[in-house]
């Protein structure tokens, strides 16, 4: 399997664990990411609030891009994925728009045909049937005993037709995986909620409360980690745990992985080459589970 | 053969709810609302909902199915069974219920009250009537078809952490005014809007969008508020002030600079905002997960600049 990889800014920035376990888990699968590095941020739906158009030719100069290298696309961030899912359909759905689209890309040498490549997240390329085959004949370590809640994030989900998910509102794609690498699921409502973080900057309270109903709902379904496809979530959830716990009364302390952490893991790679020590909160414990 | 498992409440009897199970021979073509009328016709006359035009006009017979949302005469009943042969029945989330599936709509019509919803021109009306050209129409034309049933406002991610949160339904009927081509308030509407419980406070979470049983979308809405208040310059605060450094960071890289945007969004001279930064700035700076000093720009940023020339200057 050979895929374009959209990498996203954050596992670039703030979370470069992310990227580090990606690449891990594609080598340890076989799987070969070629970096789009000359594709613009997705915007985050935020560049969109202030010029959408301009949004969408961002994202189809990406979509061109990859259709140049003759490659699908994954994403390893939910909101990317959700982000460039609902460019696709604005500009596939209108040949106008597209024209116009495109007749910006020209001068710099792109064209944004569609429905050549295929826009995957991570998680759904690891779902697909070939995906699955491949985590079943690489696992080397299973994560028995590992109770792992998912957290989805949003932009996967919804709008429901945009989602690869085959049930948005319950879906079952991450659960799925962490079954084959050994590791419990842990069924939770939660689950397919937001963590709050698009809102972190202008109602702090509002967003810490949001990630510490969803932490608390993890830790009283028995989750020993949460496992997240999206690392705004995974932001939001980790690096501003010790807020959410101040403000939170009851315990809702519990780790979170991202996905590609979780798939290397049970190939056997160490905490360390993932950078699961550059979390904020530990995940030392989860070790003792695993030994 | 399904089971109907619903959530029933009447304070004047306890004061706790409690599920009780209706079993009901679901037929074909009848939808959740003809099943739930089947139940108070021919099982128990106390159960208790709102209901009135069984066609999707009135709004009112929202209720939540699954744990979700949704328009009871909208959906047919044999849709909703789970493998477990059961439909889950509950009243609209966030906000308080009266009895059984019935709730207390006022906070969220006082929020629909709040937004001034109603045209408010400011010229003299003409002899005629006010004129609008097709595209003016369309700006207008999904928020206008809201029906006020409350399944976007049920499952808001945002009001149930927040009740200052004015909640999609409202902000979508404030979109239908804010770019009405005969209103004559935007500026003050956008102003209004603005503050906290506002379009910025909206968390992206997408649920009013899934839930909306009409083209009014509620979060798309939002964004064309977004959109509206960015133009017409209403940008001291910090939802704006991130959309604004968002998208120009990504002009001058291609990528975003995740150690300039929280600082340009809380604004260089707000003291306390930046003091509010620094305790998990430094938690991740002593974690090595500090985005890098030097910022590197993608390959071809030129190319995206000159998209930004063309489309944003």
């Amino acid at each position: 399997m050979k895929f374009a990889l959209f990498t996203g800014c954050v596992a670039k920035g703030a979370t470069r664990e992310l990227m580090l376990s990606t690449m891990k888990s594609a080598e340890g699968l076989g799987i070969e990411f070629v970096e789009m590095k000359s594709a613009a941020c997705c915007g985050a739906g935020v560049v969109s609030e202030k010029n959408p158009l301009l949004a969408d030719a961002l994202n189809a100069r990406t979509f061109a891009i990859a259709e140049e290298q003759n490659l699908d696309l994954v994403t390893i961030c939910s909101t990317c994925q959700g982000i460039l899912k609902k460019t696709e359909c604005h500009v596939d759905s209108d040949p106008a728009y597209k024209e116009k689209v495109n007749s910006v890309l020209q001068e710099g040498g792109h064209q944004y045909a569609g429905g050549k490549i295929k826009i995957q997240h991570f998680a759904n390329v690891l779902g697909t049937e070939e995906g699955l085959k491949l985590l079943r004949e690489k696992v080397k370590r299973p994560l028995t005993g590992l109770k792992t809640a998912a957290f989805y994030g949003c932009y996967v989900l919804r709008p429901s037709e945009l989602s690869l998910y085959e049930n948005p509102d319950d879906p079952t794609g991450m659960e799925e995986i962490f079954e084959i690498l050994g590791a419990t699921p842990v069924y939770y409502d939660s689950r397919t909620k937001c963590c709050g973080f698009p809102i972190v900057m202008m109602n702090k309270d509002a967003s810490h409360d949001m990630a510490g109903n969803a932490l608390i709902d993890a830790v009283d379904s028995g989750a020993d980690c949460v496992v997240t496809g999206c690392p705004l979530c995974h932001l939001s959830l980790d690096a501003y745990q010790p807020e959410i716990e101040k403000m939170n009364k009851k315990g809702c302390s519990v780790p979170i992985l991202h996905l590609p952490q979780l798939v290397a893991l049970a190939l056997g790679y160490s905490p360390q080459e993932l950078g699961m020590d550059t979390h904020v909160v530990a995940t030392t414990g989860l070790d003792k589970i695993l030994a | 053969m399904a089971t109907f498992r619903i959530k029933r409440y009447n304070p004047e009897k306890q004061p706790e709810s409690y599920y009780e199970e209706f079993q009901l021979d679901i037929k074909p073509g009848m939808t959740l609302l003809d099943c739930m009328n089947e139940i108070k016709w021919t099982l128990d006359g106390s159960l208790t909902y709102r209901m009135s035009c069984r066609s999707a006009i009135c709004g009112s017979c929202a209720v939540k199915a699954n744990g979700h949302s949704l328009l009871a005469c909208q959906r047919q009943g044999a849709h909703l069974v789970k493998d477990d042969e059961t439909i889950v029945l509950e009243p609209l989330g966030n906000m308080k219920p009266i009895k059984d599936l019935a709730v207390d709509f006022k906070p969220f019509w006082d929020k629909v009250d709040k937004v001034n919803p109603y045209l408010q021109p400011d010229k003299k009306a003409p002899k005629e009537e006010r004129k609008q050209s097709p595209d003016q129409f369309r700006l207008i034309d999904d928020s206008s078809t809201c029906i006020m049933c409350g399944a976007c406002y049920s499952d808001c991610n945002m009001l149930e952490v927040d009740d200052n949160f004015l909640g999609p339904a409202a902000l979508a009927k404030a979109q239908r005014f804010v770019q009405d081509s005969r209103d004559g308030k935007t500026l003050e509407r956008v102003k209004y809007l603005s503050k906290p419980g506002g379009i910025w406070d909206c968390t992206h979470c997408g649920e009013c969008v899934e839930r909306c049983p009409k083209p009014a979308q509620p979060f798309h809405r939002i964004k064309e508020i977004m959109t509206v208040a960015l133009d017409q310059g209403v940008t001291n605060n910090n939802g704006a002030r991130h959309a604004l450094s968002f998208a120009k960071l990504v002009k001058s890289s291609g990528s975003l600079n995740e150690n300039i945007i929280p600082v340009e969004t809380v604004g260089f001279f707000n003291i306390k905002g930046l003091f509010d930064l620094l305790p998990v700035g430094l938690r991740m700076f002593f974690k090595g997960k500090n985005p890098p000093i030097l910022h590197k720009s993608i390959d071809d940023v030129e190319d995206v600049k000159r998209i930004y020339m063309e489309l944003d200057e």
